[in-house]
């Protein structure tokens, strides 16, 4: 578990050569040919699925779709959208969900991970299995199940919350608290599976770091900033980029839960996009808003990496 | 305090109140299951009853038997049981395939190559959207099966898993096999792919739960219910004015259901797959 998690890891390709001496061995014995048969496959399903779809975005994002004719527009796409208020209410969700949302999941992932492998937990294996279950939910599915949930009439939620004299909370009808409903059915969703990944982090710091400590006379709080925090440092780089990524293209969940409503309060960069090439088929636009979108996920990604080499210095 | 000073009954406590509140925490990731269980169990009307029903309802089957021949869902089961174990097979055939080459092979142009894999890893696959789109329209494939099989064929995650995996196999097994006279085809098949086999355990399982729940891809190149995945005609079903909640339910339920149960049995292998591909595709 712990090799599979150190696979994942973020450095540039050229550190990751072999030693030479491998080098010499495995290129006797087989014909120039056979690592493109290999590649055949990925390299033609690349090329017609990914790289050229890819390009042709960029050059469907300078064109307009006029009275049923292509027409080439320039950057006429670009300029629009960096004045449409409706996209900047978007990347305004968007990011109020990412500032909110992935810190609290990851510090709820955190703090599972190290109850998971505390020895003072009872049942482990049982706990573990029970937070972790939600990960197989389909977005989908898991959309819809919260919405009956929050229903803000007679969902469960109200219900119960009803129970302690508390609400009813106006959940999927509410700007604020639509934000607030999307925000917990993603910590419910994914909190297991990032304390999973904390948890093989964990395992994978040498017991005799906490001992040594212990003998120095360092108490919980102390072992857990100085030992536990910095051991799990690349499982977090990862979760925090990844997430970030994840939810930068949020899609199925606004789109079931809230359906980018009530007044735009949930309509996120993904459904924005989705809404003109798929609504409106605006497809110039669509595809000026993907190339918007990966340029923030690209900037963001940078700044995340960039700070975590700083800090692991 | 140190922990020492604290003694048995100290920790005896402490562990009493982390295994309490993780239990608490347990209730609250287990109950949406729960409420959904008991949901599918009452006709539309009572699903939304006060106080709320906690013990299963008579009303399963309806809810069931209503799904199935109301509307297309039973289809959409066929659709999906079928999309998501050839995209299974093919996509282990591929990703081996690649990450055999990426791992144990030098050639012209692997760098780039692996590169590509690389950054096609981070780019948002919205953007491609709109072209894949157009290009279903333009081979006439939308509504197939194949529009959505093959676009993510060559997952870049998966031939990034096998590579890696695959670079822990010794060089020194593949020459041995070579000298024996054995092709590069049945050094693949014989040797290497046994070799890998929890990872590939893994990346199955991670491509079948990919595909079983995507959805934005599938709603753009599905247009007839017919040819609708679960998750795109769950979405359909909500967005009918009166919604039916009780076969709702039942097909989120449906949905949830076998990988559930594979979860189950599997989780060792859920785990590896989720923990080597915690990538949102």
């Amino acid at each position: 578990m712990n090799a599979l998690l150190e696979t994942v890891d973020a450095r540039p390709a050229t550190d990751r050569r072999r030693p030479p001496s491998r080098r010499r061995r495995s290129s006797i014995g087989h014909p120039r040919l056979t690592p493109y048969l290999f590649l055949l496959p990925t390299i033609l399903l690349f090329l017609a699925f990914k790289l050229y779809p890819y390009l042709s975005a960029f050059w469907v994002s300078l064109t307009q779709n006029v009275g049923g004719v292509t027409a080439f527009v320039g950057l006429d796409n670009y300029i629009r959208l960096a004045q449409d208020p409706l996209f900047y209410t978007a990347l305004g969700n968007t990011f109020l969900i990412l500032v909110v949302q992935v810190p609290l999941m990851l510090a709820l992932g955190i703090v599972l991970s190290v109850a998971f492998n505390s020895m003072l937990l009872k049942w482990r294996a049982f706990w573990r299995t029970s937070y972790f279950v939600p990960i197989v939910m389909g977005l989908v599915a898991y959309g819809i199940l919260f919405r009956a949930l929050f229903d803000s009439g007679d969902g469960i939620v109200n219900e119960m919350l009803g129970a302690v004299d508390i609400g009813p909370i106006p959940w999927l009808v509410d700007p604020f608290w639509a934000k607030i409903s999307i925000v917990l059915a993603m910590t419910w969703h994914y909190t297991g599976q990032n304390a999973i990944i904390y948890l093989a982090q964990l395992q994978s710091i040498p017991g005799e770091l906490y001992e040594a400590a212990q003998v120095d006379g360092a108490n919980g709080w102390q072992r857990f900033w100085n030992i536990t925090m910095p051991g799990l440092r690349p499982a977090l780089l990862l979760t925090v980029i990844l997430s970030t990524i994840g939810t930068l293209q949020l899609f199925d969940e606004p789109y079931v839960l809230t359906n980018g409503g009530p007044d735009n309060a949930t309509l996120t960069i993904g459904m924005y996009l989705y809404q003109n090439g798929f609504r409106y088929f605006d497809f110039g636009y669509a595809s000026a808003i993907g190339y918007a979108l990966t340029l923030i996920i690209a900037v963001i990604s940078l700044i995340q990496f960039r700070l975590f080499k700083e800090k692991t210095r | 305090m140190t922990d020492a000073l604290v003694g048995v009954r100290g920790r005896r406590t402490r562990s009493l109140v982390l295994t309490t509140v993780i239990a608490a925490g347990s209730v609250v990731m287990i109950l949406p299951f729960y409420w959904l269980l008991i949901a599918t169990t009452y006709p539309s009307s009572e699903i939304f009853a006060s106080p709320p029903n906690l013990l299963p309802g008579p009303a399963f089957f309806d809810n069931l038997s209503g799904l199935l021949t109301e509307t297309l869902f039973g289809r959409a089961i066929g659709n999906s049981v079928l999309i998501a174990s050839v995209y299974t097979v093919l996509g282990l055939v591929v990703c081996t395939a690649a990450g055999y080459a990426f791992a144990k092979f030098e050639f012209r142009g692997r760098g780039v190559l692996f590169g590509a894999v690389l950054v096609t890893l981070a780019l948002p696959s919205q953007v491609t959207l709109v072209p894949l789109f157009q290009i279903m329209v333009t081979l006439g494939w939308l509504d197939t099966y194949q529009a959505l099989i093959l676009p993510s064929l060559a997952m870049p995650f998966g031939i990034f898993l096998m590579r890696q995996t695959m670079l822990a196999v010794p060089d020194e097994l593949l020459q041995a096999a070579r000298v024996d006279g054995a092709g590069e085809f049945r050094v693949f098949s014989r040797i290497v792919l046994p070799t890998v086999r929890p990872a590939i355990a893994a990346l199955a399982i991670f491509l079948f739960l990919g595909q079983w729940n995507e959805f934005v891809y599938p709603l753009v190149v599905l247009r007839t219910p017919e040819s609708f995945t679960i998750p795109v005609s769950l979405a359909s079903l909500q967005g009918i004015g009166t919604t039916d909640y009780g076969q709702l339910m039942t097909g989120t339920l449906l949905s949830v259901l076998p990988i559930l149960v594979l979860f189950l049995f599997l989780q060792r292998h859920f785990v590896a797959g989720i923990l080597a591909g915690a990538v949102k595709q």
